[in-house]
């Protein structure tokens, strides 16, 4: 079930030096030689999907920035899910292989310079690794390294972008779409840390070796991160496709029974149990209102209240809005609230209807999709904790709720306004 | 054609004019925003429409392609 590509090689403890990550890997191509239609036309029949969240397809992305002026690069390293650790292990890690999409993103479209955005810790492994490349005269093109802002929405396309301008990381209203007027108003490319790890493989070895892994609609192996109720938690590699039951027995087996999973991120969904025969791949989730996201895995177990935990995460999540949109503002605040009076115990007559109302009314009416995603995860919870939902209206506070708890909620350093 | 009605969220504060003058294809949320009809606005509702974008006080809505 475990297939290593993006983290084939890796050395305990440190990042893969530049001479073993060319013995792992090989050499990456002569771009310039293959050409820049040889190359696109290569990522789209990979049927390469983002890793960030959406899952969108690259290639649609990056042949909208190759048929204009002077585009640019951004390889997204912001991870914002606090339950996803997966860009920082690739960067600090595996660098060069970051680094190497970076360049193969580059030859795609015709752009020149290239932005690696990441947390201060992770860009640090990248600067060695680019000074290592510089040594050995093998950067062909302009590398910048930016340290990413802090806070959950930050890493949202038109943020970042407003972030690397100097401006406070909000997001922005689309369109125009980063492709067309993006970073310094010029056509940028912006795409997660492990996309761009997975399309330097895709320009070594082909599509046709790319899809040998996963499902025809979503090709390849993904990177996930497993925590909660696990023994092993941590960033594990699996073909795309695979239940979800394995995900659990993959990080050393389950700790306790698991009553749900959260399946994407802070702004994915809530399956129930193990997640059984329902497999990790974008199109099997959409179908149950889910979605891979990140590729965040979390098994909440048994002990643990899912009503307090949805709560909490409500409450953070209504916490990290950017504070423009009323919608986002107003109703992920009523929504936590709610959501904390069900946790209490406290429902007021027509709290059940606004559950429903209020989620259908906060979607697709923000600049962002943060509320969406909020949404998701609150309906994902109704859908499947109802009989925790009712309890909790019944008779207040559960045991599982004085547990410490399973989700991590980082407290905010710097607000983003 | 420029038909459709849209909202600028970060440019609305709730003010509400919208959906006074054009309830037919507005009405307010519980926290006083604006939901709008995403379809085309009909040829004989244009008027409210052109009024509805004209009072907006945060010049937040626009007719859109």
């Amino acid at each position: 079930m475990s297939s290593r590509r993006v983290l084939a090689g890796l050395v305990p403890g440190r990042p893969m030096p530049l001479s073993h990550h060319l013995t792992v890997h090989g050499e990456l191509p002569d771009l310039g030689l293959l050409g820049p239609g040889r190359l696109l036309a290569d990522i789209e029949d990979s049927g390469l999907r983002g890793r960030g969240g959406a899952a969108f397809p690259t290639a649609i992305k990056a042949a909208a920035v190759a048929g204009r002026r002077r585009p640019l690069i951004v390889v997204n390293g912001s991870e914002g899910e606090p339950m996803s650790a997966k860009d920082r292990v690739l960067l600090s890690r595996a660098p060069h292989l970051v680094i190497d999409g970076a360049i193969a993103a580059a030859a795609a479209t015709g752009a020149r310079e290239a932005t690696i955005v990441a947390p201060a810790p992770a860009l640090m492994h990248v600067a060695a690794a680019v000074e290592e490349r510089r040594a050995a005269g093998r950067l062909s093109v302009k590398l910048r390294l930016e340290e990413s802002a802090h806070g959950y929405i930050t890493g949202e396309e038109s943020a970042l972008i407003a972030h690397l301008e100097g401006r406070p990381a909000l997001p922005r209203v689309k369109p125009p779409l980063p492709v067309e007027r993006g970073l310094r108003g010029r056509p940028t490319l912006v795409q997660n840390v492990e996309t761009m790890a997975q399309l330097a493989l895709i320009a070594r070895h082909g599509p046709a070796w790319f899809r040998e892994e996963g499902t025809s609609d979503h090709p390849g192996t993904t990177l996930v991160t497993i925590s909660g109720a696990v023994q092993r938690p941590g960033v594990y590699e699996v073909a795309l496709g695979t239940p979800l039951r394995a995900l659990a027995s993959m990080a050393g087996g389950s700790v306790e029974p698991i009553r749900a999973l959260l399946v994407g991120g802070y702004f994915g969904a809530w399956v129930d149990g193990d997640g059984g025969r329902l497999t990790l791949d974008d199109g099997a989730l959409r179908r149950i209102g889910a979605g891979i996201g990140a590729g965040v895995v979390v098994a909440l177990g048994e002990s643990a209240c899912p009503v307090a935990e949805t709560a909490r995460l409500a409450a953070w999540m209504s916490d990290e809005s950017a504070g423009q949109c009323g919608p986002c503002i107003f109703g992920l605040e009523a929504l936590a609230g709610l959501l904390g009076r069900f946790a209490a115990g406290r429902t007021e007559p027509g709290d059940v209807d606004r559950l429903g109302r209020w989620t259908s009314l906060v979607r697709g009416r923000s600049a962002c999709h943060h509320p969406d995603g909020v949404a998701r995860m609150i309906s994902s919870a109704a859908r499947v904790f109802g009989r925790e939902l009712a309890d909790h209206a019944r008779r207040g506070p559960c045991r599982g709720c004085r547990v410490a708890p399973t989700l991590r909620t980082p407290e905010r350093l710097v607000r983003a306004a | 054609m420029k038909d459709r009605l849209v909202v600028d969220p970060i440019k609305c504060t709730a003010h509400g004019m919208c959906a006074e003058l054009f309830p037919e294809w507005i009405e307010l949320d519980d926290w006083g925003y604006p939901v709008i009809r995403s379809e085309p606005v009909p040829a004989h509702l244009r008027g409210h429409a052109m009024q509805a974008v004209r009072v907006c006080p945060a010049m937040a809505l626009r007719l859109s392609s």
